[in-house]
């Protein structure tokens, strides 16, 4: 069996044990099941959301949310990210401001955020571009510092302005950090989407989803099969940015032979 | 030399500026008071000063308000970091070094790691009621997946010279898992606890959203229904300090505990 096939099937496996092991140890020990209700349930509660409308809008107008904030996120972040990367006098003159920032987990300024823009959308898109935008800013400037001097200085040297160096040299060999930096920033981005749509009064998306499962006559099985199913979701996004990142990249990736672990 | 000790003062000072300049503004754009939402730092300093630090000395300066909301909110934020830290480098070693654990489990970590944290919250609230156990299950689902998911990849990857020579050495499993894998494993480790934190404070928040009778993003919470810009704003700031704190802790920590790594990189 070859190593693939076998990753495969032990992984398989792995999944069905898993799930199998919940199912006997939860039905055999007599557990509550209003608390802890029987994986096949929350299964067929999932099947049931998935041919439910609301559940297909909630999960649309989550993904929107997402990919715009993550968007702007990208674009400032490579742009503020190169500029830094490139002067660093500026970078060491507002370091202390960014390491102010990044830590603020955007949530927090979800009740100010929504009293200013007053519209819960854009709300949302905000605290979204607010989160995602560090590890983008970062990557970029690093990848920027690690840019080989050599070929920059020989772009100088033939007359090259600034800004045809920065674009025809520092952003291509920066862009597999960039990268890196984009998918940190997208599951950050699915992260903060989700919380301030669940904390939020007046949002839409999954996590509005999930507070009218709340409380309902079904317990706790609709809030599972939520959760598993944003899992899924959670799964294939991270699987379009890898293989987008493994297409794009291919070079980078050959030649460092890293390990993604990020 | 000389050169050098200009450089060495000309960046704090430039650092320096670049907040005066930025708090200076804020405070003159504001302290005309015409936007309801913008509150002048002398304001926020003010109103943050009497809400927590204007307790008696023998209780550190912090106010009733201060103890009944920051310092819960801190402690199950580090009880959750903690929780999951051990548990997440616990498994990840086990997972990491033996090949068909890491096989079986692969497709079901990947499955909880890609689970946006405050999807989970609602159960929890269902599971422990409103409460300091709900909130800290939370923080610690959150911290979990980036530190197991580092873990297995840096305990998997030692190098084998590494073991075979502990091994030949006859060194027993238990100082190989102290000295050998776990330092190995260390720089992946901290990675995966940096990438925790920021989801902790995120958790934190969150939870205290969901379902708190007290806590930083409970006052928060209020303030927004009362419209009480100055709590607001202070809670804000007070956040921002404290994720600047731990992640200046973090770094020295993480100096310390990879000091060795530096050396042995260089040689290589």
């Amino acid at each position: 069996m070859t190593a693939a096939a076998r990753r495969v099937c032990l992984g398989v496996a792995g999944v069905l044990l898993a799930f199998g092991l919940a199912q006997f140890a939860l039905w055999a020990g007599g557990v509550d099941q209003a608390v802890f209700p029987l994986p096949s349930t929350v299964v067929g509660s999932a099947a049931d959301m998935l041919r439910d409308g609301s559940f297909w809008t909630a999960t649309i107008q989550t993904l929107t949310s997402w990919a715009e904030g993550l968007g702007i996120a990208v674009g400032f972040g490579v742009l503020v990210g190169l500029v830094l990367g490139t002067l660093p006098w500026a970078e060491s003159a507002v370091r202390p401001l960014v390491e102010f920032l990044r830590p603020l987990p955007s949530v927090i300024l979800l009740p100010l955020v929504l009293l200013i823009v007053q519209e819960s959308h854009e709300t949302e898109v905000v605290l979204i571009v607010l989160a995602a935008v560090w590890p983008v800013l970062i990557n970029t400037m690093y990848g920027i510092a690690e840019v080989d001097p050599v070929a920059t200085q020989t772009l100088q040297s033939f007359g090259f302005s600034p800004w045809a160096v920065a674009w025809r040299v520092s952003l291509p060999s920066a862009a597999p950090f960039i990268a890196t930096g984009v998918r940190i920033a997208a599951s950050l981005a699915f992260v903060v989407a989700v919380a301030v749509e669940l904390i939020g009064s007046g949002m839409n998306g999954l996590g509005s989803y999930l507070v009218q499962q709340q409380g309902g006559t079904a317990g706790v099985v609709p809030l599972l099969a939520v959760a598993a199913l944003s899992g899924l979701l959670g799964l294939l996004l991270n699987a379009v940015l890898m293989g987008a990142d493994r297409r794009v990249f291919r070079w980078h990736h050959l030649r460092t032979a890293a390990a993604d672990a990020v | 030399m000389k050169r050098l000790g200009m450089r060495r003062l000309a960046v704090p000072a430039a650092r320096l500026g670049v907040l005066i300049v930025v708090i200076g503004g804020w405070q003159l754009a504001t302290r005309s008071g015409t936007s309801p939402y913008f509150l002048p730092p002398s304001a926020i300093v003010s109103s943050m000063y009497h809400q927590w630090f204007d307790g008696p000395a023998s209780h550190l300066w912090l106010t009733t308000d201060a103890t009944g909301n920051l310092l819960p909110s801190i402690g199950r934020m580090l009880a959750g970091l903690v929780i999951a830290s051990l548990a997440g480098v616990a498994l990840g070693v086990a997972i990491g070094r033996v090949r068909v654990l890491a096989e079986l489990t692969e497709p079901l970590v990947h499955f909880g790691r890609a689970i946006p944290p405050p999807v989970v919250v609602p159960f929890f609230l269902f599971l422990f009621k409103i409460g300091a156990p709900m909130e800290v299950a939370s923080i610690a689902f959150g911290v979990i997946w980036p530190v197991l998911v580092n873990t297995i990849d840096g305990a998997r990857h030692v190098h084998p010279g590494q073991l075979e020579t502990a091994r030949a050495f006859r060194i027993g499993p238990v100082q190989r898992l102290v000295r050998v894998i776990l330092p190995a494993a260390a720089p992946k480790i901290f990675a995966g606890l940096r990438l925790g934190l920021a989801l902790a404070l995120i958790l934190m928040i969150v939870s205290e959203f969901q379902g708190s009778t007290e806590g930083i993003g409970y006052e928060v919470d209020t303030a927004q229904s009362t419209l009480d810009m100055s709590v607001v704003w202070g809670a804000l700031v007070l956040i921002g300090v404290l994720g600047v704190v731990l992640n200046a802790i973090f770094a020295v920590a993480e100096r310390r505990a990879l000091a060795w790594q530096r050396g042995s990189a260089r040689i290589e």
